[in-house]
C-alpha cells in the first residue's frame, strides 16, 4: 500500500520545531540554493506543500568521501533533511539494515514509487570484465544502477568518482571505471569534487526538491549555480596574481604572507568550483586560504593533467571573460615564462575586467545562472 | 546447519559480504569478502613521488588524511627528509582530530545500532531516562523536557510510515538488552554526535584546507605560521583549534565514554564472544620526539603472539622476512605460484576473478573468494586496530594505557581478558578516543611553545627539488590509522614512482584465509558467536562492526609491469 509522505512543514511540527525555525530553515535553503530572497515565498510555499521524496543513495567505487561531505553539512535543519525530511530509503552507510533486509529496503522504494525517486550515485561504475570489480549482493555495480535509473526521477552523481571515474579513472584504468552519465540516459546532474563541498551538496537537493527540475546545468551538466566560476576568479589571493606577487618555495616569507600559489602548481585557474565562495566546513577555509595550492579535484582527468606541484604554464586570456564551456579542462604543463609575462601584463582592460568581476560577484550577474535576484526560475 | 549470507554489510565503509555456516545456533565457519576493487597502485606507477599522498589519500574518505599520512612519511624515508618539529605537531593534530571524529562516528552511527533498539526508546520514561544521564556524567543536555522531545521526534518519524534508514531492521530482536530509557539516551547521543562530529573537523580544515581530503605535503606541514599575518595560521586560527579541542574533550568525557560504559555493562556477555584471533599488531604512532624515533611513540611498536602480554616482538617494516602477502583465496594471482608470500616491496598481483559469475547467490569459498589479499606477520594471522593498539602499550608498560584501560576494566568489573573479544573491541576503540583526546591537547600547548619563542617553521626545503634526489630510493611509512595498522612501501627510480604498495587495517582483518588455510580476523572472530535467527544475524554485525571495517582502503590492485592475465572487455 502506498503511503502519503509528510510534507517538510508537518513533518518539522511532528518534530517540535516552531514556524520561526521553519521560516529560517526556507531561508537557509533558499540561500544555499541559490536563489534570491524575491524566491522566499515559493519556497515556503513548496516546503509546506511538497511530499518528501524518497531517496536512493548508492555506492559503487568510491571511497565514501561524499557521504562523509555530506553530514559536514553546515546548517543543523539542513542535517535534519537528510536524516528525516527527505526519506533516505538506502544508504549503505547509515542504514540500520543489512543484507537482504537492507536490499529490501530498495526494491520496496523502486516498486512502491516508481518515477518519483530521487536516486543518488556515489561512485563509479567498473565495466572491465564483466562488472566483476564491484559486486554488491552477489551483483554488478552495473547491474545494479541499470535497474534503479530506471525508475528515478532525478539522479545526481555525487563527486568526481560518479561525474567522470576519478581517480580509479585516472591512466591506466584498470577496471574500466566509468561515470555515471556515460551508462544511463540524460540527464544526470553531476556535482563533481573529492569530494564536493557538503553545502554545494545538499544546495543541489534542496533546488531539485524545492523546484522540483534540474538546477540550470552546463555542457558537462554540472549545475551553474555552484560550478561556472573558476577558483581563480574568485580567489582571495587573486589580488596577489594580479600584482605578480607569488610564492616561491613552500613556508618562504611570501607563503607566510600568503602570496599567490600559482607558481606552486595551483590549479585554481583552470578549476571550476565553489570553494573560494563557498568555502569548506561551515565558510571555514579552503585549499589554497590553508596554503596549499587547488589541486583540481572537481575537474575531469584532474589526476593526470600534470604532476600537482608542476605550475601551470598558462592559460588562457585572464579568465573572466570565459566560460567553463568554452575553457573546458585545457591545462599546459611545459615550463614557460608565462608567469614573468603576466606579471608586468596587468593593464588597464584587466583592472577594468576586474572590477567588473568583482562588482558581478556582490550583486550577482543577471542571466550566468550564478544567482537569481529575481527570484524566478532558472530557466 | 545453514549458510547465511550478509551483502552488504552496512554501516561500514566499502563493499563486504560475509558467508556464514550455522549449526546449532552458533557460527562454526566463516567466509569474509571484499566485493570491490579500483586499482590505485598500478595507477601510481610513473608518478611524482611527492603527488602520492593526494592519490593514496583517496583510498579512503572515512579514515580520510592517514593514508596520505602514510604516504608522506614513506617518500621522506626514502629521501631522508626530517620534518621540522611543527610539522610533527601538525600532523599528530590532526591524526588526533582524526581519531576522535571517526571514533565517535563508529561508535554512534555505524555500530550503536547493533545495540540500541531504536523503536524501544519510544516506551522509555523520559524522566527516568534524565535521572540516568545526569547520573552518568555533567553533560548539559539532560532535561526530562529534552528527552521528551527527542522521543516525540522518534514517535512522529515511526508514525509516518517511512523509516527511511531505520526500515527493516532487527528492532525487536531478543538480542537487545537495553532498557528503554538507555535507548532513548542512545537515540539522543546519536543526533548530538552527528551534529558535534562536523565541528570537531574544523580543525583538519584550518591546517589543510578541507574535509574530507585535507592537504599534506611531503617535507612539512604546507600551511604556514605568522601571527602577524592573516593569510596564515594566526591566534585566531589558533583559537579556533584550542575550543575544537576543549570541546572535544567534553564530548568524549561527558558523552561518550559514560554511554559507552552504560551501554556495556548490559551487554558483558559479549566479553565472552568475538575473540577471534590472539596475535595483535601495532606499528605505533604519535611521536612526542620525531617519527624517526619510534620509542618516543604514545602508542607503541610490537607484537603480541598468543596473547602474551608479557612479551612484545619487535617489528619492522623493511624486513623482507617479517611481513608478506598471499593470495591464495584472493583474485590474484603471482608469477611464482599462488601459495608464496611476496614482501610488499616485491609484491606482484595480476587479476584472477575465479569467482561465479553475478548475479550469483553462494562465492565458491573452496577457491579464491576475494578482492583482498592476505598479509601475514611472519607467517602468523594478527589482529589490528584499537584493540591491538592497546594491548601493545599495555604490554609495553605504557602507564598512561594501562591507567585509562585499568580504570574501564575496574568501573565494569571484568578481568583483562575480557578485552580479547568483541565488546573489548569496541571498548578499545572508546578508550584510546580518551587517551587521544587529551594527547591533543598537550599537542596543541607543545605547538603553541614553540610559536611563542618564534619558531614558526613548518617545511624542511632541502630535498623538495628532485635534482636533489638519488636515482633510485625505497622507503616505508608506517602509522596507525584509526582501523590499525597502516604501511605505504615506495620504490623510487629516476625520479618517478616504481612501486607502491599499500597493506591496511582492514586487509589484515577482513582478508580471506591464507596458504595453510589460517583464517584472519573477521573470520576467526565469528567462530562460536550465537545466532538466534538466522534470518535476522544481528550478532553477525555486531563481530564484524566490533573491527570497524573499512574495505574500500583495503583492497588494492598492483602489477608493476603492467600485465594482466583477463582479456579485457568492455560490456
Amino acid at each position: 500500500m502506498k503511503t502519503m509522505p509528510l510534507s517538510y512543514w508537518q513533518a518539522m511540527q511532528a518534530r517540535g520545531y516552531s514556524r520561526r525555525e521553519f521560516l529560517e530553515f526556507c531561508s537557509y535553503a533558499a540561500a544555499v540554493a541559490g536563489l534570491g530572497s524575491g524566491a522566499f515565498s515559493r519556497v515556503v510555499e513548496a516546503f509546506e506543500t511538497k511530499p518528501r521524496p524518497p531517496v536512493l543513495w548508492l555506492h559503487f567505487q568510491e571511497c565514501t568521501c561524499c557521504s562523509e561531505s555530506f553530514i559536514r553539512s553546515s546548517h543543523p535543519v539542513v542535517a535534519d533533511i537528510v536524516l528525516d525530511l527527505i526519506s533516505l530509503d538506502y544508504t549503505e552507510t547509515l542504514q540500520a539494515a543489512a543484507g537482504h533486509q537492507a536490499e529490501k529496503c530498495l526494491h520496496d522504494t523502486m516498486e512502491k514509487y516508481p518515477g518519483q525517486y530521487i536516486l543518488l550515485v556515489e561512485g563509479s561504475v567498473p565495466v572491465k570484465d564483466d562488472g566483476v570489480y564491484c559486486m554488491i549482493g552477489g551483483r554488478t555495480a552495473l547491474q545494479i544502477v541499470e535497474e534503479a535509473a530506471a525508475g528515478a526521477a532525478a539522479v545526481i552523481a555525487w563527486g568526481s568518482c560518479a561525474s567522470n571515474g576519478c581517480i580509479q579513472g585516472a591512466s591506466p584504468n584498470p577496471t574500466g571505471a566509468t561515470p555515471i552519465h556515460k551508462l544511463i540516459g540524460p540527464p544526470v546532474i553531476n556535482v563533481p569534487g573529492c569530494p564536493p563541498i557538503a553545502d554545494v551538496m545538499t544546495g543541489v537537493i534542496t533546488h531539485l526538491v524545492v523546484l522540483g527540475h534540474a538546477p540550470e546545468l552546463d555542457s558537462q551538466g554540472r549545475p551553474k549555480s555552484f560550478y561556472s566560476r573558476r577558483v581563480h576568479d574568485t580567489c582571495y589571493r587573486r589580488a596577489y596574481y594580479d600584482a605578480g606577487l607569488f610564492v616561491e618555495a613552500w613556508d618562504d616569507e611570501s607563503a607566510r604572507k600568503g602570496f599567490c600559489l600559482y607558481k606552486m602548481g595551483c590549479r585554481g585557474p583552470v578549476t571550476y568550483n565553489a570553494c573560494s565562495v563557498t568555502r569548506w566546513n561551515g565558510n571555514l577555509s579552503y585549499p589554497i586560504q590553508s596554503g596549499h595550492g587547488c589541486i583540481g579535484c572537481s575537474e575531469a582527468n584532474f589526476w593526470d593533467n600534470g604532476p600537482f606541484y608542476q605550475h601551470l604554464a598558462s592559460f588562457p586570456g585572464f579568465g573572466i571573460e570565459s566560460t567553463a564551456d568554452t575553457i573546458g579542462t585545457i591545462i599546459g604543463v611545459g615550463a614557460v615564462a608565462g608567469v614573468a609575462a603576466h606579471a608586468v601584463s596587468t593593464n588597464l582592460r584587466k583592472r577594468k575586467l576586474i572590477r567588473e568581476h568583482i562588482d558581478e560577484s556582490v550583486r550577482g550577474p543577471s542571466g550566468t545562472g550564478v544567482s537569481n535576484p529575481k527570484g524566478g526560475e532558472p530557466r | 546447519m545453514s549458510r547465511i549470507v550478509v551483502d552488504p554489510i552496512t554501516r561500514i565503509e566499502g563493499h563486504l559480504r560475509i558467508e556464514a555456516v550455522v549449526e546449532n545456533g552458533r557460527i562454526t565457519d566463516a567466509y569474509s569478502s571484499g566485493t570491490m576493487i579500483r586499482g590505485f597502485e598500478k595507477i601510481l606507477k610513473g608518478r611524482d613521488p611527492r603527488d602520492a599522498w593526494a592519490f593514496t589519500e583517496r583510498a579512503c574518505g572515512v579514515c580520510t588524511t592517514v593514508h596520505a599520512l602514510a604516504s608522506v612519511r614513506a617518500v621522506e624515508d626514502a629521501l631522508g627528509i626530517v620534518v621540522p618539529k611543527n610539522a610533527e605537531l601538525i600532523r599528530n593534530l590532526m591524526f588526533c582530530a582524526q581519531y576522535v571524529q571517526d571514533h565517535v562516528i563508529h561508535f554512534y552511527h555505524l555500530h550503536a545500532l547493533d545495540w540500541v533498539d531504536v523503536v524501544s526508546a519510544l516506551s522509555a520514561n523520559p524522566d527516568e531516562t534524565s535521572r540516568l544521564a545526569q547520573s552518568l556524567s555533567a553533560w548539559p543536555k539532560t532535561s526530562p523536557a529534552y528527552f521528551t522531545a527527542i522521543q516525540q521526534r522518534v514517535k512522529a518519524f515511526v508514525d509516518s510510515g517511512q523509516l527511511g534508514i531505520f526500515a527493516n531492521a532487527y528492532w525487536g530482536h531478543p538480542a537487545y538488552k537495553l532498557p528503554p530509557e538507555v535507548n532513548l539516551l542512545g537515540v539522543a547521543h546519536y543526533l548530538e554526535a552527528l551534529a558535534w562530529q562536523k565541528e570537531l573537523i574544523k580543525i583538519h580544515t584550518v591546517f589543510g584546507g578541507k574535509n574530507p581530503h585535507p592537504n599534506y605535503l611531503v617535507g612539512g606541514a604546507p600551511c604556514s605560521i605568522n601571527t602577524d599575518e592573516v593569510n596564515a595560521i594566526n591566534t585566531e586560527r589558533l583559537a579556533l583549534v584550542a575550543r575544537l579541542i576543549s570541546e572535544a574533550i567534553d564530548f568524549v568525557e561527558q558523552v561518550y565514554i559514560p554511554d559507552l560504559l552504560a551501554v556495556a555493562s548490559f551487554y558483558t556477555d559479549w566479553a565472552a564472544v568475538g575473540g577471534g584471533l590472539s596475535n595483535y599488531l601495532a606499528y605505533g604512532d604519535l611521536p612526542t620526539r620525531s617519527y624517526n624515533d619510534p620509542a618516543s611513540f604514545k602508542f607503541p611498536r610490537g607484537a603480541i603472539l598468543g596473547r602474551n602480554l608479557s612479551e612484545v616482538h619487535e617489528v619492522n617494516g623493511r624486513d623482507a622476512e617479517e611481513i608478506k602477502e598471499y593470495i591464495a583465496h584472493s583474485w590474484y594471482s603471482y608469477s611464482g605460484g599462488d601459495d608464496v608470500g611476496l614482501h610488499p616491496f616485491d609484491g606482484e598481483t595480476e587479476f584472477n576473478f575465479t569467482g561465479p559469475r553475478p548475479p550469483f547467490e553462494q562465492l565458491d569459498v573452496d577457491g579464491k573468494y576475494s578482492w583482498l589479499k592476505t598479509p601475514r606477520w611472519r607467517e602468523h594471522p594478527m589482529e589490528v586496530g584499537p584493540l591491538a593498539r592497546l594491548l601493545v602499550g599495555y604490554a609495553s608498560g605504557s602507564t598512561e594505557i594501562q591507567e585509562v584501560v585499568n580504570d574501564a576494566l575496574g568501573r565494569l568489573g571484568v578481568p583483562v581478558t575480557a578485552l580479547f573479544s568483541t565488546l573489548g573491541r569496541t571498548a578499545a576503540r572508546g578508550l584510546e578516543t580518551r587517551l587521544v583526546v587529551h594527547w591533543m591537547k598537550e599537542f596543541y600547548d607543545e605547538l603553541i611553545a614553540n610559536v611563542k619563542i618564534g619558531n614558526t617553521k613548518t617545511f624542511a626545503a632541502e630535498l623538495w627539488d628532485p635534482s636533489t634526489w638519488p636515482a633510485d630510493a625505497q622507503g616505508v611509512g608506517l602509522s596507525e590509522a584509526p582501523r590499525g595498522a597502516l604501511a605505504h612501501w615506495i620504490k623510487i627510480k629516476d625520479r618517478q614512482i616504481d612501486n607502491y604498495q599499500l597493506v591496511v587495517p582492514s586487509t589484515w582483518n577482513a582478508s580471506p584465509r591464507d596458504a595453510k588455510g589460517q583464517r584472519s580476523s573477521y573470520e576467526e572472530a565469528l567462530l562460536g558467536t550465537p545466532v538466534a535467527d538466522p534470518e535476522q544475524p544481528l550478532e553477525i554485525l555486531r563481530t564484524i562492526h566490533s573491527f570497524d571495517p573499512c574495505i574500500a582502503c583495503a583492497v588494492h590492485l598492483y602489477d608493476p609491469d603492467g600485465r594482466l592475465v583477463h582479456k579485457l572487455r568492455f560490456c
